[in-house]
């Protein structure tokens, strides 16, 4: 296990150095992708302005919430990079030299990439915390649940990109459709869960448990809930999700053998 | 005891058929239908340790697919395989840590990498130990004469820099067997005969075993003595090279380019075609030495050019078929 | 114009052929429109005070947003930056039609051809098959005249926002930052995060001179109603404008870089 995280480090120092060397292309998108993932920001703060408060949540509050979020979710976006194009390698039979190696496919497919942009979002998202954690009083229980919820969101979303993955075993044409759980997941959970319907919480909170890995952290960090069991064991969710995830992936590959798609 | 056994493999695909033009293209939304292809059709044979096998037939033949079963990368609908005792496709870790493969077209170098940190990474993903590493690695470089490129970053290489680079990667690991599949395709001559020198060293210096699938039959006859032929999913020969030669045909072919437009012709050769300038003969070496034949065409028309070849692959399977 | 409508056929048939693709994305969007209509409305219940925008108001035009998104210019045309970075747009100079224009063409058949396979399937879910409360409110038929001319202005704004990146690629193959820039520049101030009515009031008047907001925002409100249907000259004015402007900058920029690619020999 040390040996594949060993692995997975020298993966990323590979592609670190790849992007690192078109400079100015680099530092170019890295704005891009600030001034892109900011101006959601930008939204949330408009809305705020206009109407004051939400449902008993102020700015602060939600600017928590949404910080929690985007770093949750930058960090798997830069690193599950490699499982967005799985699709492409897939067709151009790349995946063969992976199933070629003595390796897990997954922990290939994973330093196959990294997405050295996410910096952009990661940056934004730090600052709104910052910003929002002058309203908090913060110990080091909820630090650590800070990080859980990093930690466990960051898996939610990779296990998210395995299924997309896994399902480019069945059809390279449907991929679109995850991104509508990536990103539409994740500009849900920039909002506290608890203003939207019973279904739609009802989804994010059994299906796609990004309540539990953002959500219920957050709130618990805000003093909105107390800082128990609960809260504390809630976005092991995340995990779990990605080793659920996983299995199917398996049952692709299995597949991938079978009929050599 | 052999060391790859193959027995009665069998495997068909599925293709999804489109029409073309708009009224296919919306047809295509509501359904799609599938034909099914057989790729292999009981496809049997034993390769030995340390033997040096070339894999030839048409494209669509069955080569890669055969390949990828060995490789442990695709399942057979039917059939038995072991390779160094395993079954590919079910210990895929500990089989592939065996073998390296090569394929002539793909590289599987990094793009943007120097050579020598390919091949480390290549050396933390078999974990390998340093010192095998060390001593590996200097042994490839110096064989291959990788030397002057291990700083070069990969897409820098021309294609006969990047096979080379290629064979070093693939065996990294030291494997026991090693599937080349289709390792001199474009590579210019210099370069073919540097990767043929190199197979043939590793074959009878270090014991690797060899499985070479390939359309070009220089590479046949400077490395095989046993050619296993597939046509359309089945065995079609296995046996040494001469004996190939023997069953179907003997035949060579001399191509002229003719300074004038004069007719090209000899008694013990066929005309095979004529395009332009250029006649292509067939002769029977054992009727009509080369070097003879060469004279003859010579002394009668004023030649620009001249080469003589084997039959491509193609036409000796075509007459396999007939025969 | 032959060509230019077999290049659109061309892009319809091959979009045809990705049914599995086009049904994600309507997926992908109506997901999307689900949360934001599911945020605004706790927003509008929160607060009982009027707003510029009513909710109705703000459903409907979110789901417009939604069918319009693609003509948000997110991506660069692949083949010109292919072109540029092998050197053989001198090829197209060297042709007897007008570069830009060719480009211009091409952004034009890019954009319509997505947009409109986007758009009929959203309208008719978005109208017909969702409940009351989330549904697009069908227009008038004087605002849905108005709103024809508006789309076609916002292609034409769109195409021209489109060739001016293009265009960048000439003097910066590190321009495929430029897109994300431009593509969440439309995206907050053509008002798909939020409305622009519903901004603080003293940003109005700058959101409302930008190119993205003819391109996107306008369009949608003469849609909804929110604007009366005889705004909809001002809005194509707005357009017009704009196009006119990009479309001057971009041949001039182009120019430049023609110029440029020529003195460094290719």
């Amino acid at each position: 296990m040390r040996d594949a995280f060993a692995l997975y480090i020298r993966y990323i120092a590979i592609a670190t150095r790849a992007q690192l060397q078109y400079r100015a292309a680099f530092v170019l998108k890295v704005i891009g992708y600030l001034i892109a993932t900011g101006v959601e920001f930008l939204g949330l703060w408009a809305l705020f302005a206009r109407f004051g408060s939400l449902d008993g949540w102020k700015l602060p509050e939600a600017a928590l919430i949404y910080g929690v979020a985007d770093v949750g979710f930058g960090l798997s976006d830069g690193l599950g990079r490699g499982l967005d194009r799985f699709s492409g390698l897939l067709k151009a039979g790349q995946f063969d030299r992976m199933l070629l190696r003595p390796r897990s496919t997954v922990l290939q497919l994973l330093g196959f990439d990294f997405r050295l942009l996410t910096i952009g979002r990661l940056l934004q998202g730090t600052a709104v915390l910052v910003w929002a954690s002058r309203f908090v009083a913060w110990s080091p229980a909820s630090i650590a649940l800070l990080a859980e919820s990093f930690a466990c969101t960051c898996c939610l979303f990779i296990g998210i990109a395995v299924l997309q993955a896994t399902s480019a075993f069945w059809t390279i044409e449907s991929l679109e459709v995850w991104s509508a759980f990536t990103h539409g997941g994740n500009y849900a959970s920039q909002y506290p869960m608890d203003i939207y319907a019973r279904w739609f919480r009802a989804f994010f909170t059994a299906l796609l448990p990004l309540a539990l890995t953002s959500y219920t952290p957050a709130c618990a960090i805000l003093g909105r809930a107390p800082l128990d069991a609960w809260h504390a064991l809630a976005p092991l969710a995340g995990p779990l999700f990605l080793a659920a995830s996983l299995f199917i992936w398996r049952i692709g590959v299995r597949r991938h053998a079978s009929t050599g798609s | 005891m052999p060391q790859i056994v193959a027995d009665d493999l069998a495997k068909a695909f599925r293709v999804a058929e489109r029409s073309p033009g708009m009224l296919g293209a919306l047809r295509g939304l509501v359904s799609r239908t599938h034909k099914v292809v057989d790729a292999l059709a009981g496809v049997s044979f034993e390769i030995s340790a340390g033997e040096l096998v070339g894999y030839i037939g048409p494209n669509g033949a069955g080569k890669s697919t055969t390949i990828k079963i060995l490789a442990g990368i695709l399942v057979p609908d039917r059939g038995r395989v072991e390779v160094a005792g395993r079954v590919p496709w079910r210990e895929r870790v500990a089989h592939v840590a065996r073998i390296g493969v090569v394929f002539g077209q793909r590289t599987q170098l990094w793009w943007d990498l120097p050579v020598v940190e390919s091949l480390d990474m290549l050396r933390h993903i078999y974990k390998v130990p340093a010192a095998d590493f060390a001593k590996q690695r200097t042994e490839l470089v110096e064989l291959l004469d990788l030397g002057p490129l291990l700083d070069t970053p990969v897409r820098q290489l021309s294609l006969g820099q990047r096979m080379r680079a290629d064979l070093a990667a693939s065996l990294i690991h030291a494997p026991e067997i090693l599937f080349l599949d289709e390792p001199t395709i474009g590579l210019d001559a210099v370069s073919k005969l540097a990767v043929r020198a190199f197979v043939k060293r590793l074959n009878r210096e270090r014991g690797v075993t060899v499985i070479l699938t390939t359309h070009d039959m220089d590479d046949i006859e400077a490395l095989c003595e046993r050619v296993i032929v597939i046509g359309g999913g089945k065995i079609l020969s296995d046996g040494s090279l001469a004996e190939l030669r023997k069953r179907v045909t003997r035949e060579r072919w001399l191509t002229v380019d003719v300074e004038d437009g004069a007719e090209v012709s000899d008694p013990d050769a066929t005309v095979l075609r004529r395009e332009g300038n250029r006649v292509c003969l067939a002769f029977d070496p054992d009727v009509v030495a080369p070097a003879e034949l060469i004279r003859r065409v010579t002394s009668a028309h004023a030649i620009r050019d001249l080469f003589v070849e084997n039959p491509p692959i193609e036409s000796i399977i075509a007459r396999l078929y007939q025969s | 114009m032959n060509g230019y409508l077999a290049i659109v056929a061309a892009r319809f048939r091959t979009l045809l052929q990705y049914r599995t693709a086009a049904l994600a994305g309507l997926f992908t969007q109506l997901f999307f429109g689900f949360v934001r209509i599911a945020i605004f409305s706790a927003f509008y219940a929160a607060s009982p005070s009027s707003q510029p925008m009513s909710l109705p108001e703000v459903v409907s035009y979110i789901w417009l947003g939604q069918a319009t998104l693609l003509l948000v210019p997110w991506r660069i045309d692949e083949d010109v930056l292919q072109q540029i970075g092998d050197g053989s747009v001198v090829y197209e100079l060297a042709r007897p039609l007008d570069l830009y224009t060719v480009w211009f063409a091409r952004s034009i058949a890019w954009r319509t051809a997505p947009v409109m396979l986007r758009m009929l399937p959203m309208f008719v879910i978005a109208m017909f098959v969702l409940p009351h409360d989330w549904a697009l409110m069908p227009p008038s038929a004087a605002a849905f005249a108005a709103w024809l001319p508006c789309f076609a202005g916002a292609v034409l704004v769109s195409a021209a926002l489109s060739s001016l990146m293009n265009v960048t690629l000439m003097w910066t193959l590190a321009g495929q930052g430029v897109p994300i820039i431009i593509g969440s520049l439309a995206t907050v101030f053509g008002g798909l995060t939020i409305p622009l009515a519903l901004f603080p009031a003293w940003s109005q008047p700058v959101l409302y001179a930008m190119p993205f907001a003819g391109m996107l925002d306008l369009p949608s409100r003469i849609f909804t109603g929110n604007l009366p249907p005889h705004d909809a000259l001002y809005v194509i004015a707005h357009q017009l404008v704009w196009t006119l402007v990009l479309v001057a900058f971009g041949r001039w920029l182009l120019a430049r870089g023609v110029r440029r690619i020529v003195v460094q020999g290719g």
